[in-house]
């Protein structure tokens, strides 16, 4: 798709090619995730998130149809359906819920670590501006997804939860609280609400599948970027995707399905609040209302505005919650840096891992009680969130001296051995050769 | 007067080489780095000028006490012998108040009961289960079967507020997961009643003295394991031998409170024996297919790598072009 040495597909079995004439769906298989798509040679492990996404979107989905088979979307029924019905007389019920709940946790980690990789490496970059977008709509929508979960098993966390997010709409005057109210479906989580979140909890990954598609076909027009942010010119900068990164992709994916599956096993409820196995009560509200561990630094910039300041601070609240998350669709825009990759980028690098460091203190300041100390933490890290999208990115790309870059990924990882460059292809065979060459 | 306008104009001028997106996202950081400091000075102000008072269950409410259950660890097997006697206390004790209501007769299987124990415990259960009488049609109860969950000691939350000075006494079958703590904070608040008059936390601050207002009111019971300091529910296990053990386990209060924490772990997660065991498998197969996977990739790559090595920060020629790169541009560090 993307270059002119990319492989075509050439059905091997009369089979496929009677099916590849007629559809051809073998041959966008091939062309996306097969020997037809060329990538850099030279990704490193941070490139591996994206498929991994996919691989926690996949298990969410199949856990997810299983577990609404036993769910009971109602408030008398939900809890006791999902810890009765669920944990206790389905079959490994337990290991669907369990693999639901923590799956959606490492959902959000691994793609965390891939947003984090687009911002060091400069994947929002042109030509890639809309896969990076697109990527923002499948974080949306996983947010929205995530929290409809949650709601899910109405447990305390879950209602309260529901209460305090519903209730961002309220803090905009007038029409916010007649939002809120359609949202809801009345004036508290209560039936409505509960039914219409378990539909959208269901349609919404759907739509999900459907952005990646959209996301991965984008990607595919330029191709992947790659460590050194330096264009593909010629053939021995890539290599085919299939076997190269499917092996690598494919190593990795057991090793990250282990963590995940020690968490499972063994700390299910570790990442979960023990409010929310306690049933809904609209009359008791929890000492400490969090949501969900990856909400953790947007609750903290939510929390963070406490005085009223011409608007009021809920509202400040709100707006800044929503822009922290929205202003990263006009990354491309104020990042004017031509140089895409954050290790050419000497004073880029150092307010990117204060970034990093800033999204950790934040996280932690959200998921914990308030106390004036934390208050006052969470508030400074916030202010820096928006100085280093909106004003110190912007700032940098402008009088930031970057590094020499190299002038093709070959380059980038030659040693002196171009008289042994050749395309990949043609060395396969050396293999004997190459071992005795050392 | 020709500088009242350079600031402005030079303001302008330098937002025109920034381009209005980044113009705008100037402002709107500014704006809200500037009301975030607008808000940090003004909770500064109320802390000093207000500082917030401290709080006796702050300062005197206890962490759970350790307790080491058979269950614990990633190999962890359920004591069935100790969860029989924690639910010989359940039945004799709790279950006056407290109700199992995810949990059915059935389920006692797994912690060691046959198929005609358990019917009897479920025909002999002090409570009936809610019927109706098959003649008339009215309203009446009958004899519980396996398959029922145990039935609650009161009909609803009225009754059981009406029963117990209008606190409710929480059902116990997750109590273990919906509490930090799980079962050391069942068996540390069973055994964690103390004597307001005189109590000392671990500093040696007397209670009743730096909080004179903390007393625990009437019909509370004060215990620093709780989360306030101060519980509706009245000591339950008073005295050694309140239960007979079958199995000649002698019935300290200490005892029965770790018997019963055991039990309400086991209710809160009957599944957890063979969550264990699959996970190990689970575990050992994903190990093997990540190192036989690590090695395929190895091999798969190693003519790749032959051609071009893959980049990399700790790579010393990589390195040794960055040094060199960064003293032309004339970077230090």
């Amino acid at each position: 798709m993307s270059f002119a040495w990319a492989k075509p597909y050439e059905p091997k079995h009369p089979v496929m090619r009677w099916l590849d004439e007629r559809l051809p769906l073998p041959r966008v298989v091939y062309g996306a995730i097969g020997g037809g798509y060329p990538v850099p040679r030279n990704l490193n492990y941070w490139w591996n998130f994206g498929v991994l996404a996919g691989i926690f979107l996949t298990i969410q989905i199949v856990t997810g149809i299983v577990l609404a088979m036993h769910f009971t979307a109602s408030t008398d029924g939900a809890f006791n359906s999902v810890n009765q019905l669920i944990m206790r007389d389905v079959s490994a019920g337990w290991l669907l819920r369990y693999a639901h709940m923590n799956g959606a946790s490492f959902f959000f980690l691994v793609t965390y670590i891939h947003i984090f990789r687009g911002l060091y490496y400069g994947s929002y970059k042109a030509p890639r501006e809309l896969v990076w977008m697109l990527g923002l709509v499948i974080y949306l929508l996983m947010m929205a997804t995530g929290f409809m979960g949650y709601v899910l098993p109405w447990g305390q966390m879950s209602y309260w939860g529901a209460q305090v997010i519903t209730g961002f709409f309220s803090a905009f005057p007038l029409v916010g609280e007649p939002i809120r109210v359609w949202l809801l479906g009345g004036y508290a989580p209560d039936q409505a609400a509960l039914t219409r979140f378990f539909s959208l909890h269901y349609l919404l990954p759907f739509v999900i599948a459907g952005v990646v598609i959209l996301h991965i076909w984008a990607l595919h027009i330029p191709g992947s970027s790659n460590p050194t942010g330096v264009d593909v010119k010629e053939e021995r900068d890539t290599l085919p995707f299939h076997p190269f990164y499917t092996a690598k992709d494919g190593w990795f994916a057991a090793a990250v399905l282990l963590f995940y599956a020690i968490v499972t096993y063994y700390a299910p409820d570790y990442l979960g609040h023990p409010d929310n196995y306690i049933p809904a009560n609209p009359l008791a509200t929890p000492a400490h209302i969090v949501p969900e561990w990856y909400f953790w630094p947007f609750y903290a910039i939510l929390r963070s505005f406490t005085v009223d300041f011409i608007l009021e601070a809920k509202l400040w609240g709100v707006l800044a919650m929503f822009s922290s998350i929205l202003l990263l669709f006009f990354l491309p825009w104020l990042d004017r840096s031509p140089v895409r990759s954050g290790s050419y980028r000497p004073v880029f690098k150092r307010f990117f891992w204060l970034l990093v460091a800033d999204v950790v203190i934040l996280g932690y300041i959200g998921g914990a009680p308030i106390n004036a100390w934390r208050v006052a933490v969470g508030q400074i890290a916030a202010a820096y969130y928006f100085l280093h999208f909106l004003v110190i990115l912007p700032l940098v790309a402008r009088f930031e001296t970057p590094l020499p870059l190299p002038t093709s990924i070959s380059e980038s990882v030659l040693h002196g051995e171009e008289s042994e460059a050749a395309p990949a292809g043609k060395t396969q065979k050396r293999r004997g050769s190459a071992a005795a060459a050392r | 007067m020709g500088f009242i306008f350079a600031i402005p104009a030079a303001v302008l001028a330098f937002f025109a080489r920034l381009g209005w997106v980044r113009g705008i996202a100037l402002l709107v950081g500014a704006a809200f780095s500037f009301v975030l400091m607008v808000s940090l000075i003004g909770n500064a102000a109320t802390y000093f000028s207000n500082p917030p008072a401290p709080l006796a269950a702050d300062e005197f409410h206890k962490e759970p006490r350790h307790l080491a259950l058979s269950s614990d660890g990633p190999f962890g097997k359920f004591d069935k012998q100790q969860i029989q006697r924690g639910f010989q206390v359940y039945s004799e004790v709790c279950s006056a108040c407290h109700s199992l209501k995810l949990v059915s007769f059935r389920d006692l299987k797994g912690i060691g009961y046959n198929d005609a124990e358990i019917k009897k415990i479920a025909s002999d259960w002090k409570t009936q289960v809610p019927s109706i009488n098959p003649d008339t049609g009215e309203a009446s109860t009958r004899k519980a079967l396996p398959s029922d969950n145990f039935p609650a000691p009161f009909a609803n939350e009225v009754a059981a507020r009406a029963a117990n000075n209008n606190a409710l006494p929480p059902d116990l079958s997750l109590i273990t997961k919906a509490r930090e703590g799980g079962a050391a904070y069942v068996y540390s608040l069973l055994t964690g009643y103390a004597n307001q008059p005189g109590y000392r936390n671990e500093k040696g601050e007397e209670l009743l003295k730096a909080f004179p207002d903390a007393k625990t009111p009437p019909n509370l019971h004060f215990n620093p394991y709780f989360a306030n300091l101060n519980i509706a529910m009245p000591p339950p296990l008073t005295t050694s031998g309140q239960v007979s053990y079958e199995d000649g386990t002698k019935p300290t209060v200490d005892q029965m409170a770790r018997d019963v924490a055991a039990f309400l772990a086991w209710t809160a997660q009957p599944d957890l024996e063979s969550r264990h065991a699959a996970g190990v498998a689970v575990v050992i197969f994903l190990l093997f297919a990540s190192i036989l996977g690590y090695l395929a990739y190895q091999q798969l790559w190693h003519d790749a790598k032959r051609v071009v090595r893959p980049t990399g920060a700790l790579d010393p020629v990589n390195q040794a072009k960055t040094r060199r790169a960064k003293g032309k541009a004339g970077i230090v560090g």
